[in-house]
């Protein structure tokens, strides 16, 4: 008791002189919130708030033209219990997302490294290029509309049918055997995104004399010195890498809207976002997107730190 | 002694010729098969009619035309407002918008990554989390706050969010933590001040990473549509106004193809272009080891 009755008294002076400390820090540094003002506003109104207002919206029946009306977990409820299509979306975005996230990122992984090791500068640039080119292309993947198209006209029809292989032409956009196939691989040509250009520029500025020292202490192979020595030393970019494609692979929907069409044939290519652009820019019912937007943003974060605990292992 | 000469010829010690041959053959198989759709849509834009619609399909053109760009020429100039509108908003909208991210995220970017200041860590992490924000998660209650702010139909909706995306400050703040801080601290002993030294010193030190928020500042705001904020035909973006000549279908198929490959050819360009220096400023900085 006694020794409480002093305890206290001192933690609260030193709360006390932390509490100034702080405020002389934050004082002094004066000049850096300066520095930070103008972004962190924007930061705030345009990402911050809106991802707080669709956590709380998510909680409500919302049409825009009513004030929103609180009504509890009612929007998740509905989403896992009553809403077929939603569960389907849940079933499509993860298959995408299992698919062509891992298989994009080490795609990614695997040719920056084979490009890292051509020495000319220009073809390296070049290559590097090419399998950019797809990413930033805008809305060129509607080649892929003509590649498979229904008609004869098309090239896979085309060819396929003059090989004698098939003889009329296959519905590919059309079919549910076929969407889900042909919308993997769109996806992963378009896979090559920031993540790839950040492993160029990590294979690049892995220091040399370690390759050097690797080769002293024995490192046989090149797939021992990626391991212990290219990979550890990039740890920061397979991370970023990782972000980057977790959060495009979650978010597919462009593509699949403009090839297999919006909604897509019996919703076979129908994903979250899409499910969340349906009920929020169609639909307006604001409350029910939010909490799709919410959920999806959930599960983004869960794999993200799912991936971290993985690569803290790499090199090990 | 001749084995130590041979291996000093190799970039690498550890690396096989066999192997280097055969990941060169991958590389290259791998590479056709990102190449070879862009060829084709380049190839189909500059399709006749009739070599279009043909059975077999043939991969590249037999005779070249212009005809596909010619038609959306006029269908342009057949549109509501002028088409250099369209053209001027997507300028504007782009330069702007680059320029300012540039900018604001660099000055945030220096202090995070260069000052000590209570709550920086704190400002970090929230921006590395917020790198999993895609804009489908905040497109709705961006709309209300756009509304509420009564900025819906303006440029200001279309720019501003794109100034305060968190990859670009991110990135700048990895690339601003390599800058030595003895060159910093020399020039605030010499009594330079913090505005002086992030324009003198820090900013030209970080050239490779202004090309990097430059590209993809660029690349999201080039293909913008902005059709959920905007609705005034003037205010219009040129993918929104190109997406309305593809969206007629297949009796414009080529007149799409030639849209699909006027809105590639501008970023890959600038990809080209800044990649290269990129390069040039990651060799220049590799001496110093």
């Amino acid at each position: 008791m006694k020794e409480n009755q002093k305890l206290f008294p001192m933690l609260r002076e030193y709360g006390k002189i932390k509490a100034k400390l702080l405020w002389k820090n934050m004082k002094k540094s004066k000049t850096s919130y300066l520095f930070i003002a103008p972004y962190c506003l924007l930061f705030l109104l345009f990402y911050l708030v809106p991802v707080l207002t669709s956590m709380g919206l998510s909680f409500t029946y919302f049409n825009v033209l009513e004030p929103p009306r609180f009504i509890g977990w009612k929007n998740y409820i509905d989403l896992f219990f009553a809403d077929e299509i939603f569960l389907k979306a849940v079933k499509n975005t993860f298959l995408f997302a299992v698919i062509t996230g891992p298989i994009g990122y080490f795609l990614a992984l695997f040719i920056a490294w084979m490009i890292n090791d051509i020495k000319n500068t220009k073809i390296r640039a070049f290559m590097t290029l090419v399998f950019y080119a797809p990413t930033i292309s805008g809305q060129a993947y509607v080649v892929w509309k003509y590649i498979f198209s229904s008609d004869t006209y098309g090239l896979a029809n085309g060819w396929l049918m003059k090989l004698g292989a098939i003889f009329g032409p296959i519905l590919w956009f059309e079919d549910e055997k076929y969407i889900m196939p042909i919308l993997i691989v769109v996806v992963l040509w378009m896979s090559m995104g920031t993540g790839f250009l950040s492993f160029i520029a990590g294979l690049q500025n892995v220091d040399r004399s370690l390759y050097e020292a690797g080769y002293m202490d024995g490192v046989k192979n090149r797939f021992q010195e990626l391991w212990y020595i290219t990979l550890p030393s990039m740890k920061e970019q397979l991370m970023f890498g990782a972000v980057m494609t977790i959060t495009s692979s979650f978010a597919i929907h462009d593509q699949l809207a403009a090839l297999a069409g919006f909604p897509s044939v019996n919703y076979s290519a129908h994903t979250v976002v899409s499910h969340l652009i349906d009920y929020g820019t169609i639909r307006f019912e604001m409350g029910y997107a939010s909490a799709i937007a919410t959920l999806l943003f959930m599960v983004m974060i869960l794999c993200n730190k799912l991936v971290q605990l993985i690569l803290r292992r790499v090199g090990q | 002694m001749k084995s130590l000469f041979r291996h000093r010829k190799r970039s690498k010690q550890s690396h096989s010729r066999a192997g280097d041959f055969l990941s060169l053959l991958i590389l290259i198989s791998m590479g056709c098969f990102m190449a070879l759709p862009l060829v084709l849509a380049i190839s189909n834009s500059l399709k006749p009619l009739e070599e279009l619609f043909i059975f077999p399909p043939r991969f590249l053109v037999r005779n070249p035309t212009l005809n596909n760009f010619h038609d959306v020429f006029v269908l342009m100039s057949q549109s509501w407002v002028p088409f250099t509108r369209y053209i001027f908003n997507t300028v504007f909208i782009t330069v702007t918008g680059t320029f300012g991210h540039l900018i604001i995220a660099s000055l945030c970017a220096y202090a995070l990554a260069k000052h000590n200041f209570p709550g920086q860590k704190f400002i970090f992490w929230i921006i590395v989390t917020a790198l999993m924000f895609s804009t489908q998660v905040t497109a709705i209650p961006n709309y209300l706050i756009m509304s509420k702010i009564g900025w819906l139909d303006t440029y200001l909706s279309l720019v501003v969010p794109a100034i305060a995306k968190p990859l670009g400050l991110f990135l700048m703040k990895q690339f601003m933590e390599q800058i030595p801080t003895t060159l910093l601290e020399a020039s605030r002993i010499d009594g330079a001040s913090e505005w002086k030294i992030f324009w003198g010193i820090a900013m030209p030190q970080v050239k490779p990473a202004w090309l990097t928020l430059i590209i993809f500042c660029f690349q999201d705001l080039w293909n913008l549509q902005g059709s959920n904020y905007i609705y005034s035909e003037q205010l219009k973006t040129l993918p929104y106004a190109l997406s309305q000549i593809s969206a007629a279908g297949i009796a414009r198929s080529g007149a799409t193809a030639a849209v699909a490959v006027i809105m590639m050819v501008v970023p890959i360009t600038i990809f080209m272009i800044s990649q290269s220096n990129i390069i040039e400023t990651m060799a220049s900085s590799g001496i110093k080891e």
